[in-house]
This record gives C-alpha cells, structure tokens and sequence, in this order.
C-alpha cells in the first residue's frame, strides 16, 4: 500500500476543502494516524473500551432494508376526502393562558420530561436510541394521537397546532432528542389526519390509536448544501399504477425501526407528499448520525426505484400540502428550540449562583449575569413568536410569516444561548458531566432540520 | 386561550394612530427634525382630538394613561382583559411609527402625566387632570443611579422648599408642570426619595436651556434649576411618610408603566424603517421569501429576515407586559425584557435598514437616516439597556442589589 502517494491532496474528506495539501509534515502526521487506527491498539486494550461500544455511531454501521412493516390493512374510500379536526374559533382577545386542556397536557408531559426524558439522555444521546420503556411511556400518555381527531380516535377536538406546540416545548425540556424521538410517530400520524384522504386515515389511523403504535417518520431532509426543502431532489414519477420514488432523506429519526414514512419528491416539478411503507422494494436504511438530537436514532433512506400505489398520494399535488406541512414542521422545531433554551436557563440559573470565584458567586458579576438575562429575554421572545405562529395556524389563518420569523429568531438566538450555557459553565460546560454541551449540540438543529416533527 | 393577534377591540383606535401618524405626522416630520426647538403647532389640535377620544371613552389610552394600583375593578369578573395599557403601547406604537419625536412633543401626553396617572391619589389626579406634566429625574451627576439624586425638598409649614438641578426633561418647558424627583433626606436613601408636581412659572425655577441633540428634535429637552423653588405640600404624589421597608418602590412604580410605553415607541419606530426598507428593496429586485431557508436567499433577504424576527420578538415582549399589567399580574420583569429587547432591537433595525439602503437609507431624502438617530435614545432613556438588563438579572437569579450591583 502506497501511503505516501495519495495524501499529499488532503481536500475533499474529512469536513476540508478541496483546495487543502499535505506538507512533509502534514504527510507524516496522516500516516501516524492511519497507524493509529490499526486494530494492533484494540488488540492491546490501548483504547478506552467505550469507545467501541457505540457501533451504531458510526455512518454505514449497518445498512439494511426498512423494518418489515406490519401489513397495512386497506380500508376506506379511496379519493374521499378524510375527517378534518375544525379550526380553533378565533378568540379576539389577546391572550397567554393556555386553556385547562392544554395545561393538563404540559403538567403531564412536563412530569415525564423531568423524571424519564432527563435522566435517559445522555445514554440515550451516545447510543443513539431512545430506551423502550420511555417510548412506551410516551405512547401511555397519548403522544402519537395529540394531532388525531376524536372522531377517529384520537384525541384532539379541534386542529392542535397551540396544543402540539406547548408539547413540544414541555418534552424539550426534558431533552431534545428523545423529544424526537417520541414525537416521530405522531408527526406521521398528525399528517395523515391533515391530509389524509378517507382511505388512507381508515388505513392507518387505527394503528397508531391501537395497542402497538408503529414507529412512523416524516421525511423532508435532504444531504446537500444549501438545500431548499421547496426543491427536494427526491423525484417521483407515474407509472401505470402508480409512482415510482428515487432519491435520498437525510437526518430521519427513527428510520430503522419505523413502519411507515411520509416522504418528500418533487412530481411533475411541483413538491408533493407520498405514504411508503417500510417493507417496500428499493428502500433501504442506514445510520445518519450528527451533531446533535442523537437519540432521535437520525437515519438516510435511499429510494432507489421505490414503487407506490396510486393512493399513496398525501394531501394535494399543487405543492400546497408540503409547503404547509414544511411550515407545521418548523413550528415544530421551534417549540423544540424553546424547551431546550428553557432547560439551559434553568441549568445556568443554579449553576452560576452555586458556583463561586474571587470569593463570591459568579452570579454576582454583571459579565455573567447579563448573559443570563439575554437568555431569558431572547427565550421568552423565541416562546412568544413561536406561540403566534401556532395560534394562527389552529385558527387557520395564513402563518407562512409567523414561522418564518420564528425559525429565524429561534435558530438565531436559541444557538446563542446553547453557546452561552456552555460559555457559563467554563471548562465544565464543555464536558460530559454537565448536559449544556449536548443543548448546545442539539440547538444548532434549528434552522437545519426539515420534517421530522410536525404540530 | 392561547392568542397573539391584535385585540378586536383595540383595532379601531389603532387604526387611527396610524391614520394620524401617517397624515399629520410624517408631512412635519423633517420640517421639526430640522428646526430644533420649534414649537410644533400643529400638534395641539391632535392633542385636543385625543382629549375628546378620552373623554368619549372611545379611546382606551392613547398615551400617558398609566395604571391605577390598588384600585378595585368593578369589571373584575376574572376574565382576561384587554385594556388600557394594551391599547397604549399599540397606539404609541402606531404614532411613533410616524414620528417618534413628534410623539414625546405631544401636550398632556408626557411622561410626568403618566406618573401622575399611577401614582397620585384620587384628589391629585383630580386636580391635575388636563395638566401636562412633563418629568425631571436625571441630574447633571446622576443617571441611571435615580436613587442617589441630589435635589432636595424640605417641608416648610404646607409647604416644600425644592433645590436642585434636573436635566433631560423631555417638553420641559412646553409643558404645564414639572413632576420633580427630590429627596426629603439623603441620610434615608432611596425611600426618602419623592415627586412633586412643580407648576410652569413658579418662582425658582427656570428652564436653563434647551439641548441640541443626535435625534428626536421635535421634542424638546430642558435643563431646569430650582432654587428655594416652593410647592404646596399636597403636590408630593403619593404619601410623604418615609418607609424603608417599601422604599422606592412608589416611585419605580411609574416606571413598570412607562417601560412597556417605551418599548412601544422602539417598535413603532423600527417598523417604520422595515416598511420603508422591505418597499426599496423591492424595487431594487429583492423581494424576501418566507418559505426558502434564509441562507439561499441574498444576504439583504436574510438581514430583513433577521431584523423582522427580532421586530416580532419585541413588539410581542411589549404586549406581554402591557397585557399584564391590563390583567393586573406584577409586570415588572417582563417590562424590563419588554423595554431591553425593544431597545436594543430599535437600535439594530434602523441602522440595518441604512445600511441596506446605502447611500438613499443615509441621506437626509428619505427619512431612514432620521429613524436611525431617533432610535438612539429609546434604549437609553426610562433606564439604560444596561439597567433593565440588571433588573431582568436580579429577578431571575434571585438576587438583591447588594450582591448583583
């Protein structure tokens, strides 16, 4: 093996660019590395046993076909169009209470935020995993079905964008990443309650209000640069009978163990959402880990001539259903963005008290107390745009600019406050011990991430 | 339940701030920028357009309101109110989007009225109604530390006795009064500090001069000294008694009113420069997508996305605080982040929309460049982005202002 030829072009891997070259000892440091990594060190016990156990980090750990999904059964009529949860009635009267329904709701969720959610994510953030009684938990309090109108099962009366907001944000306080986690399935199934024709909510509803709840995602991500969620380079294409899908979805949570996908192509130009169940030919499922909302289990799906029936069309083909569902999405993740930054406040909040300095906590210094005044300045603004943006959109007014705005301010300001939490707790913001190092991992999510969530 | 919109009720008044802000004020707003110290005349009759609004009970606070504490409801059927202090911030809002220093120039509608509105009693408030009072806190030595000022008052029979010298009093000459901040005894600190209604024309006191400053030329800022100036002593808003325990808190009490306003004038003002802004860069080709991720639009699209992010965040931190304050929860925190956020926001959006507009956003033909001056002092005056930044700090972590000085 010729070590010495290839490496003077250094670009192209490992996050450099393409202009980057080796010098003589640039050269002889890659190779010292590529000894380094020989299995003569495992071999040895020279390398910190944990470092193996988390197999599942690393890309192309495994690569496999999607879970075999149950059998699906059809049911319904196709082309009718399905049952819609009414708008909220518009109340007139400026106003930040939530109603008794929805406090109920966040005092629940907020307990398993407190007492499942934290204490689990930091395994649950090395292994990439969400541990199943916590799921289980989550399908217990009815998670999955928060979007699904009464009438087929679920539990909301009217649309649940307020109510799927405030819960969002309450499990984020827990942890970001599991919050994913165990909002993924009911992203799904708030979809296909949306927009779902009769045939497909009579398909698929009853599963996620029965006893064994699939796992389920909604996949909008793409790998690329600059990538426009309103341009997906996923295609479909009719056929006879159908559509055939090719493409790939990046940063999907929970792609290895979920049963059915809804996923963004472009049809005829225009971007359209399609059901694939996770059995389907062509479809395969790899890890995708990244930076941060690791216990979300992110995944890439590759749909390499992924054949779907002709009802597997989700909502319109006039590009008005994604560009909705790429909104309720980004609320989504707003809400997240919210929880999260009130976990750090309250972290930073103790810790800068307790700790001391020069004699006297450091609380005590306007350097470190502003910053955490900022934090709660700009977090209650990030809460109350995003609160707008949800209000409009359960009483089904136009909130295009309302998530916009609060997409920008909560990817802007909610990375400001991971980056300060971090920053107050010094050199033990930047280690394992403390969980500000993963908020701060997780907060740069906003504004990246596309799907996966939804309200 | 849960709703961020405009209230229903308040709609109509807001509505015509903006009619007035857009046809009375902006055809004078250069013509005052540029003559400093010019009364403008034609506010009076908007002035006396808002007293009949009040009188009609139509108009729910255009301005200096305030909030009478203590006061029973006689509505307080424990539903959630919008009221008076959400459709003055929303109205003042509307007008600064006009022009911020016509606004400050307003009669009867100066920051003295609405300390009067929350502290005075109900025989003062009666007496000065229809007054307008302008406000004198800071001194030549004393800024953002309001608790160690030096003008003095010492109670002379049924009377004080007020020496001292105040600057900064916005219309400080214009108006019918001056509410004066005086201590009654250094030795007792900020719980001796009180204020006093002092009339235009009472002897020993005089206007020194009037300052040129970096924006809002339309109003006009006094120095005024007071020497053996005396007042009757029911003109001290409030009670004379000295109560360390409550210490300053009557008279910081006015500011949890008057900081939402405050916050109102940056958001006014600030919207009128992402208006302007958003239509020229328009016509320059630029038009902002709310849908494409920021980073694939032109950096001038993601810059607007930004400032109007921040505009949205700040104008709701405003009705948050004024919303409680109508509902009657203690507000004093979400004032502060109200008046910080604004502030600074106003600060940020006016100069970006310069910027942005080069060389038309900083000449003197558009009225972006003035924008961008008059934003200054909204995060400086009712207290310091510093100063509301030590109080959102001292309330969050729980701390006195002996340990977080």
């Amino acid at each position: 093996m010729s070590l010495l030829r290839a490496t003077r072009n250094a670009g192209g891997k490992h996050g450099l660019a393409s202009g980057e070259t080796r010098d003589p000892i640039g050269i002889a440091v890659a190779a010292l590395n590529k000894v380094a990594q020989l299995d003569l060190l495992d071999r040895f016990g020279l390398r910190r046993p944990t470092e193996q156990t988390v197999f599942t980090l690393t890309r192309g750990g495994f690569r496999a076909a999607g879970a075999a999904s149950r059998a699906f059964q059809r049911r319904g009529k196709r082309g009718e169009p399905g049952v819609r949860a009414p708008v909220v009635d518009r109340p007139g009267v400026f106003d930040l209470t939530p109603t008794e329904d929805e406090q109920m709701l966040v005092d629940v969720v907020t307990e398993l935020a407190d007492e499942v959610l934290r204490p689990a994510a930091a395994e649950a953030d090395e292994t990439c995993a969400a541990p199943e009684d916590l799921l289980k938990a989550s399908l217990d309090i009815g998670l999955p079905i928060l979007g699904v109108p009464e009438k087929l099962g679920g539990i909301s009366e009217e649309r649940s964008a307020v109510a799927g907001t405030l819960v969002a944000e309450a499990l984020a306080t827990g942890d970001m990443g599991l919050a994913v986690a165990t909002l993924a399935p009911g992203a799904v199934a708030t979809a296909i309650s949306l927009w779902g024709t009769d045939e497909q909510q009579a398909t698929y509803l009853p599963e996620f209000t029965g006893d064994d709840v699939p796992a389920a995602a909604l996949a909008l991500t793409e790998p690329g640069v600059l990538y426009d969620v309103l341009e997906p380079a996923t295609t479909a294409t009719r056929t006879d009978d159908g559509y055939v899908l090719d493409g790939t979805k990046t940063l999907v949570p929970r792609g290895s163990d979920a049963e059915l996908f809804v996923i963004g192509a472009r049809l005829d130009g225009t971007p359209v959402l399609f059901l694939v169940e996770s059995g389907a030919q062509g479809l395969t499922v790899e890890a995708d880990p990244a930076m941060g909302v690791r216990a979300a289990g992110l995944t890439r799906l590759t749909l390499d001539g992924v054949r779907v029936a002709d009802g597997a069309v989700l909502g319109d083909t006039d590009g008005s259903t994604y560009v909705e569902c790429v909104r309720l999405s980004r609320l989504a993740w707003c809400a997240l963005a919210v929880g999260t930054g009130q976990a750090v406040l309250d972290y930073v909040t103790t810790y800068v008290n307790e700790r001391e300095a020069f004699g006297e906590p450091i609380s005590h210094r306007q350097s470190v107390a502003f910053m955490v005044a900022n934090i709660a300045i700009e977090l209650q603004a990030m809460r109350l745009v995003t609160w707008k943006a949800a209000a409009r959109a359960a009483q089904g007014k136009e909130f295009a600019r309302e998530v916009a705005l609060a997409r920008k301010l909560c990817a802007d300001k909610g990375m400001q406050i991971g980056l300060d939490g971090v920053q107050l707790l010094g050199g033990h913001g930047f280690v394992k011990e403390h969980p500000v190092e993963r908020w701060y991992r997780d907060l740069r999510a906003i504004g990246v991430m596309e799907g996966g969530v939804l309200v | 339940m849960i709703n961020l919109e405009t209230p229903k009720k308040h709609r109509g008044l807001i509505d015509n701030a903006h009619q007035v802000a857009m046809n009375m004020l902006r055809p004078i707003s250069r013509k005052y920028d540029r003559a400093e110290h010019e009364y403008p005349k034609e506010l009076d009759m908007l002035a006396a357009m808002i007293d009949g609004l009040s009188d009609s009970g139509q108009n729910s606070g255009a301005g200096a309101s305030g909030v009478r504490r203590g006061e029973e409801r006689k509505d307080d059927d424990g539903r959630v109110k919008n009221g008076a202090n959400l459709a003055s911030v929303l109205s003042i809002a509307e007008m600064c989007w006009g022009d911020t220093g016509l606004l400050l120039s307003l009669p009867r509608q100066g920051l003295g009225n609405s300390a009067i509105a929350s502290v005075a009693d109900d025989e003062q408030a009666q007496r000065f109604a229809g007054m307008w009072a302008a406000m004198a806190i800071t001194e030549p030595g004393t800024g953002s530390d309001s608790a160690s000022i030096r003008t003095t008052a010492v109670q002379d029979g049924d009377e004080y006795v007020i020496n001292g010298e105040k600057i900064y009093v916005t219309s400080g000459e214009r108006a019918d009064a001056v509410v004066v901040w005086a201590t009654l005894d250094r030795s007792l600190g900020r719980a001796a500090i009180k204020s006093f209604v002092v009339p235009k024309g009472t002897p020993g006191m005089r206007v020194e001069r009037l300052e040129q400053k970096l924006g809002i030329r339309a109003s006009d800022t006094a120095a005024i000294t007071f020497t053996d100036c005396r007042v009757p002593a029911a003109n001290l808003l409030g009670t004379p008694e000295i109560d360390t325990k409550q210490g300053f808190a009557g008279a910081m009490a006015t500011f949890d009113n008057t900081r939402p306003l405050v916050a109102g004038m940056a958001v006014g003002c600030a919207r009128a420069s992402l208006d302007l802004t958003r239509e020229l860069l328009e016509q320059a080709g630029v038009v902002v997508d709310y849908d494409r991720p920021a980073q694939t639009q032109s950096a001038a699209a993601a810059r607007f996305l930004q400032m109007e992010a921040d505009w949205e965040g700040a104008k709701l931190l405003m009705m948050q605080a004024a919303w409680m304050a109508d509902n009657r929860k203690p507000n004093s925190l979400e004032a502060s982040m109200a008046k910080a956020k604004a502030g600074r926001v106003g600060s940020d959006i006016t100069l970006g929309c310069v910027e942005l507009a080069g060389s038309v956003g900083y000449g003197e033909g558009e009225l972006l460049e003035k924008w961008a001056r008059d934003s200054k002092i909204l995060d400086i005056f009712e207290g310091t982005q510093q100063i509301q930044q030590l109080i959102v700090a001292r309330r969050i972590l729980g701390l006195s202002s002996s340990e977080l000085k």
